[in-house]
């Protein structure tokens, strides 16, 4: 009787009208209120989170004026606001690790679901989940003490500077885009691949103009997936980008300098502060930039990744 | 209008009544302050220079007073200064004194800061030990941190770009160093840190950028360098006058120019355990205790 596209209200009364059924509905009622309580509380829990921000974020923009807040220095025990250097360093670290991280992660994904050999599978797999599981903490410490001597040695005057931190956060993310994009080429139907084979199409032609098209909206939920974690991190990049305010000239050595990313001025000043304070609300405007850069990835990805969809059915 | 629609309201009617119960019910905690030293915990936090001497009173003070425990934690003078005025800690450390606004928020959370010197410490300047350079004075290192000197060959070194590393803003190191260095100690001074400064999460931070960066320039409290692996800078007030070494002589006569006082700020006049722990860290054991970790004893009363 309850078929899936029928709402639950409905086949509830219809039940409650046969009667005579007692406790079965009534545990069924209960367990029906507890379900729909637990998914209402997560959207009422997000509000409150946001109207929270709100709340005390925006008392800094007619305190501190947007031209404070647009200027290009963050001194904040001189009342100095500017959130460009600490926008342009996420900008920075997030957008060198989507360059590492992205070929990599697809070129991986793409050997291990349809390249490796069963042996070699079952070995990588499960090793790409255990580096998923490696506290952020242990990699900034790794990152600070390993791979900033290297990177020093290659000619950067300092061994702290956006790459490490890009380098890092693309080690963090890579598992993410890795497995969920694998996930994704290997739900590709197997008439995709035999027929394109049939057609005389090699390997190379196969994976790279029929299986990976198909698997797109998959592939860019991982990759999204994997930015959302860079740009959100913070003790990993805290230890290894120098947080330096400062805002990187546009040119190709500018990932080789320190930068302060907003997370990690949250997390570094958060303790200094007094609450109720000027500087305490900055940083809840900072909070709020960074919920809204992350909104507008998400819903990037969920636009391309319907756009995909769309196209894909039509094609069929 | 069936059973499933209501109970679909008043579920949503009942969540939005917890939490309008939730949020008012934590409103009251976020303005009263928490009932300090009440138990026989002291709670004891801020300065990172000043907490190894802390820790070393704390458990000095506990072999005496075994029934005291106080607990000690670090974070930075801004740290702990925002902790005494949240009404946290019984004591902050600081290793500069409150600011006016400080002292202000204080007041208006009812909360009266009695400062007490401790400690004097004296700030070295380090680099790398393979750094040419052996001394200079406050006007150089004003120009280097403000960004207007940026190559070790002007002021006598290698033709290589300096590497400025500081301490964060929490921290009250920093904040000294910005007036007595940065701006030289001249009031209507409003010159701050170059933007491309580092900025480390810790002293330790410091040292380790400053022991493996042939170009690097720090600062760091005496009790935290150790001239084994960082050059320690001579540091003459101005042009053509004498650099001198920081070491506990010279920082307790005065003659290294970048000596400060370290401080502890109570929430209202010492009382109980927390004004018995603070006359022995005045006493004699307590400075005993300062001169062994490198820092230098207040002198005999003054």
């Amino acid at each position: 009787m309850s078929t899936e596209d029928r709402p639950f209200a409905s086949s509830d009364s219809s039940i409650s009208q046969k009667g005579g059924m007692g406790q079965g509905i009534w545990s069924e009622r209960i367990i029906e209120a507890l379900i729909r309580a637990a998914g209402v509380s997560v959207i009422v829990v997000i509000a409150l989170i946001f109207v929270f921000l709100l709340r005390e974020g925006l008392p800094a923009f007619g305190e501190v004026g947007l031209g404070n807040l647009f200027s290009a220095r963050w001194y904040p025990i001189e009342d100095l606001y500017g959130f460009r250097p600490l926008i342009a360093g996420s900008l920075l670290v997030t957008f060198g690790a989507i360059l590492i991280a992205v070929p990599l992660g697809l070129v991986t994904a793409v050997y291990l679901g349809e390249i490796a050999p069963n042996w070699q599978r079952e070995i990588l797999k499960p090793l790409i989940e255990v580096l998923a599981g490696i506290p952020s903490i242990v990699l900034g410490f790794f990152g600070g003490v390993a791979l900033a001597p290297l990177i020093q040695r290659i000619g950067a005057p300092t061994g702290l500077t956006a790459f490490t931190g890009s380098l890092i956060l693309a080690f963090m993310s890579l598992p993410t885009i890795i497995s969920i994009a694998e996930d994704a080429l290997f739900a590709v139907p197997r008439e995709y691949r035999d027929g394109s084979l049939a057609i005389g199409a090699t390997q190379w032609q196969t994976i790279w103009r029929v299986l990976v098209p198909a698997a797109r909206s998959g592939i860019i939920i991982g990759i999204m997936l994997g930015i959302g974690r860079a740009i959100g991190e913070t003790m990993a990049v805290m230890l290894v980008t120098g947080n330096a305010a400062n805002i990187p000239e546009l040119s190709a050595g500018m990932f080789f300098q320190p930068v302060r990313t907003m997370t990690a001025t949250i997390a570094a000043e958060m303790g200094e502060v007094a609450q109720g304070s000027l500087h305490y609300n900055v940083l809840f405007l900072i909070g709020i930039t960074l919920f809204i850069i992350t909104f507008l990835i998400n819903s990037l990805a969920g636009w391309l990744v319907g756009g995909g969809r769309r196209r894909r059915s039509s094609q069929l | 209008m069936p059973p499933g629609r209501r109970s679909w309201g008043g579920i949503l009617f009942s969540l939005l009544l917890l939490s309008a119960v939730l949020i008012g019910g934590c409103r009251p905690s976020d303005d009263e302050p928490i009932e300090a030293g009440t138990g026989r915990a002291i709670q004891n936090k801020g300065s990172d220079t000043l907490v190894n001497v802390a820790l070393a009173w704390a458990e000095a003070y506990r072999a005496i007073h075994p029934e005291i425990s106080i607990a000690v934690t670090g974070g930075g003078s801004g740290t702990g200064i925002a902790s005494l005025i949240n009404g946290t800690v019984d004591i902050a450390n600081a290793s500069r004194a409150m600011k006016d606004n400080e002292i202000d928020e204080a007041r208006a959370n009812g909360i009266e800061p009695v400062e007490i010197v401790v400690a004097i410490d004296a700030l070295a300047i380090v680099l790398h030990p393979d750094n040419p350079v052996n001394e200079l004075t406050i006007p150089q290192l004003a120009n280097i941190f403000t960004g207007r000197i940026t190559n070790w060959a002007e002021v006598g070194g290698r033709n290589e770009p300096i590497v400025l590393v500081s301490r964060e803003t929490n921290s009250g190191t920093h904040v000294y160093f910005l007036e007595e260095v940065v701006r030289k100690g001249e009031k209507e001074n409003k010159d701050i840190f170059a933007p491309q400064t580092l900025l480390m999460p810790s002293s330790v931070g410091i040292t380790s950028e400053v022991r493996r960066n042939p170009n690097a320039i720090g600062y760091d409290g005496l009790g935290y360098v150790d001239a084994a692996h960082e050059k320690i800078l001579a540091i003459a007030p101005d042009a053509g006058e004498p650099a001198v070494l920081p070491s506990v002589a010279s920082a307790s006569n005065g003659s290294y120019p970048l000596s400060r006082n370290l401080y502890m700020y109570t929430a209202g006049e010492p009382e109980g355990a927390v004004k018995e722990y603070l006359d022995w860290i005045l006493g004699p054991e307590g400075q005993q205790i300062v001169a062994s970790l490198g820092f230098v004893p207040l002198k005999e009363s003054p």
